[in-house]
């Protein structure tokens, strides 16, 4: 998919030269359209043997029974050992206790930060807790004024709030996600941070299509942290200026009392129940999750590896800005894993919305959203109910 | 008798195919709106509730589905009036006998009908922009604050409904065109020995001849403004703060982002008679108008 899509035609000659008996075709799909397509795909009987799927999307594919278990052949594996990737973006994998899927690369969240407009504003380093970044936040706001801001948060984009509340010790859905858990006094304490940024004007409140380029205006200085994943390493050392390129870094996120949990996003790698090629599509996913693989995959698209022998390459270990990474996947916790889940945030989003917007008070958002995540959630509770594994 | 089986024997291709295409779909909808189709049984069909009218009667509770509503509504109802005013109004420029390379024109002002929307909306995207846009940069010329066209709930539909009209209005432009070419000259001529001034002479005798393409092209507009889809699937994504979110966009959302095809079939029925009402009370009005 994307980009991957693209670059992984340069992996298989090698992969052809191990297995010269195995013929493999490559079929692209944009990240826009894969869902709808898969589904669809599902739907006419024309999965693909081995995909590259969201680790997100894998609780939907498996409510959907289209998902090989793959717990057998790991275990006669040796190319592929568990301990060797990091525990949160294995587990996005679990469903139930089967394993469904083998991650490929990661994707999580954290800050992305102008170290001089930092310094300017008395701060040597990026902040470890919510008191800290406030601290922060408000400083660099006195400094730049009311037409700057200290923090971009895109209103149509559900991730630091998600971030936010993934944070807390209580989970977001509870009785075996029967529930919605919006409720928590943790999460309250989450929307409650997030709705602060907006009300002190560290964030304008602002959609992501209305900045039209958000490497130069952190260049500018429009804001000093971003939220966002690895794929803006490469963005930004790309698109600012060589005199501008020691003014940014990265850092974990902050955590509500100490260096907090992010998400574990990224994709991973399954092989579809319809498959007739099985054993084929096993070996092909074994190479593709050789750390040597992975290195070269990381050198041609930036995506990150999650496997710790991989991140012991030079290329990455070298690497300053995927330093916070590196460290923030030992903290990333997965996202409640019921096929509902997009639907959920989505909603999340929209109730956060208009709690920055003035129109609910936190309070109120919090027991709307979950009075609509019951509702979303009523036909697996029946199913759960009947003894059906949704 | 053999002439009726004549006549069902020319018929029949056309009618398979309205079966095929038209009453099987309909029909299937309907049964689907019935129940709570949705990705559990597309998984397996033996998850599949019958839910009887439970999927109209949620929707009628929905906040959500009540602000699409009341926003397609705005939509109709000011987006139809300036649509049908703003195509009557360049036919009567382009038709006038003072109008200069009318060929000219009748072509650009037809040409927005038949660009691609997607291209249209990268442009108006920027034209709407808050800080970099040709439009607020024209208000401040007339000391107009830049307005946030697009992130402000309260601009984000008139932005919307300025470029389905702009996008639109050739289209009626020319269906009004040929309706102007047929009214009689005479009857001008005629009012003009009589001494009738301009405007005597639009209301009294174009309005008045145009009646019945005013009533097709407002029944034709009114259903096709109901259906807004496109302009804030490429604009807005329904945002901000859902301030775009149209019956249809609703529907699209319920059945193909989040497989509640139940639910999302229910819809498409929901604003079938929606659409059925209002046109029906227009031909209504137009019978009544015709009858004094």
């Amino acid at each position: 998919m994307g980009r991957e899509g693209a670059v992984i035609a340069q992996l298989l000659p090698e992969f052809t030269k191990l297995h010269p008996d195995i013929e493999v075709r490559i079929q692209q799909l944009p990240w826009t359209a894969a869902h709808q397509k898969l589904l669809t795909a599902f739907a006419g009987e024309a999965t693909p043997d081995l995909c590259q799927l969201g680790n997100t999307w894998i609780p939907e594919f498996v409510a959907l029974k289209a998902l090989e278990p793959l717990d057998q052949s790991l275990a006669r594996s040796t190319a592929v050992q568990a301990s060797d990737y990091f525990p949160g973006i294995w587990d996005t994998n679990i469903i139930g206790g089967t394993l469904y899927g083998v991650p490929w690369y990661i994707d999580t969240r954290l800050l992305f930060y102008r170290r001089d407009l930092l310094a300017q504003a008395g701060f040597a380093e990026p902040p470890r807790t919510w008191a800290e970044w406030s601290r922060m936040l408000a400083a660099i706001k006195a400094l730049v004024g009311p037409e700057r801001y200290g923090v971009l948060l895109p209103l149509n984009e559900f991730d630091t709030l998600l971030v936010l509340s993934i944070q807390q010790p209580e989970p977001l859905l509870r009785a075996d996600g029967r529930y919605g858990n919006f409720r928590s006094a943790g999460f309250h304490r989450a929307l409650g941070f997030y709705r602060e940024i907006f009300q002190r004007q560290w964030a304008p409140p602002v959609d992501s299509t209305q900045i039209s380029n958000v490497w130069n205006e952190l260049g500018r200085g429009y804001f000093s942290f971003y939220i966002s994943g690895p794929w803006n390493i490469g963005e930004f050392t790309r698109r600012l200026p060589p005199q501008q390129q020691d003014t940014w870094m990265t850092a974990p996120m902050p955590g509500p009392d100490g260096p907090g949990a992010s998400i574990a996003g990224g994709a991973s790698l399954v092989i579809f129940r319809r498959s007739r090629h099985k054993a084929e599509a096993w070996l092909l996913l074994e190479f593709l999750s050789s750390p040597q693989t992975q290195k070269r995959f990381y050198q041609l698209t930036g995506d990150l590896p999650p496997r710790r022998s991989t991140w012991r390459a030079p290329e990455l270990a070298g690497n300053l800005y995927a330093r916070a990474f590196r460290e923030q996947l030992e903290r990333v916790k997965p996202q409640p894993k019921v096929p509902e889940w997009e639907r959920i945030v989505t909603d999340m989003r929209l109730m956060a919305e208009r709690v920055v917007h003035g129109d609910l008070s936190v309070e109120e958002g919090a027991r709307d959203l979950d009075r609509e995540v019951d509702a979303v959630l009523q036909k697996r509770r029946w199913l759960l109910d009947r003894g059906l594994t949704p | 008798m053999r002439v009726g089986h004549a006549g069902w024997a020319f018929a029949a291709p056309a009618l398979l195919i309205i079966t095929v295409f038209f009453f099987v779909p309909v029909l299937s909808a309907l049964i689907v709106s019935l129940t709570d189709f949705d990705l559990y049984a597309l998984a397996d069909i033996r998850n599949l509730r019958f839910v009887g009218l439970d999927n109209y009667r949620q929707l009628l509770h929905a906040p959500q589905f009540w602000r699409a509503v009341a926003n397609t509504g705005y939509f109709v109802a000011v987006g139809v009036p300036l649509s049908l005013a703003a195509s009557l109004a360049s036919a009567l420029l382009v038709n006038s006998r003072l109008a200069y390379c009318s060929a000219f024109f009748r072509t650009a002002l037809f040409a927005p009908v038949v660009t691609t929307l997607v291209a249209v909306a990268v442009v108006w995207r920027y034209l709407l922009h808050t800080r970099y846009g040709l439009i607020n940069y024209a208000l401040a010329h007339v000391g107009i604050h830049p307005i946030d066209w697009l992130g402000d709930p309260h601009w984000a539909l008139p932005a919307i409904i300025l470029l389905a009209v702009w996008k639109n209005f050739g289209y009626n432009m020319v269906i009004f065109m040929a309706a102007l070419h047929s009214i009689p000259v005479d009857l001008y001529e005629a009012a003009r020995l009589d001494g009738a001034s301009r405007w005597q002479e639009f209301g009294r005798i174009t309005l008045p001849m145009l009646r019945p393409t005013l009533l097709l092209v407002s029944i034709l507009t009114v259903a096709g403004y109901f259906q807004l889809f496109a302009e804030p699937y490429v604009m807005t994504q329904g945002g901000p703060l859902q301030s775009t979110v149209s019956v249809l966009y609703f529907m699209y959302e319920e059945g193909f982002k989040w497989w509640n095809l139940g639910s999302a079939s229910a819809v498409a029925f929901l604003l079938f008679l929606m659409i059925l009402a209002v046109t029906a009370l227009q031909v209504r009005l137009a019978r009544d108008a015709q009858a004094r």
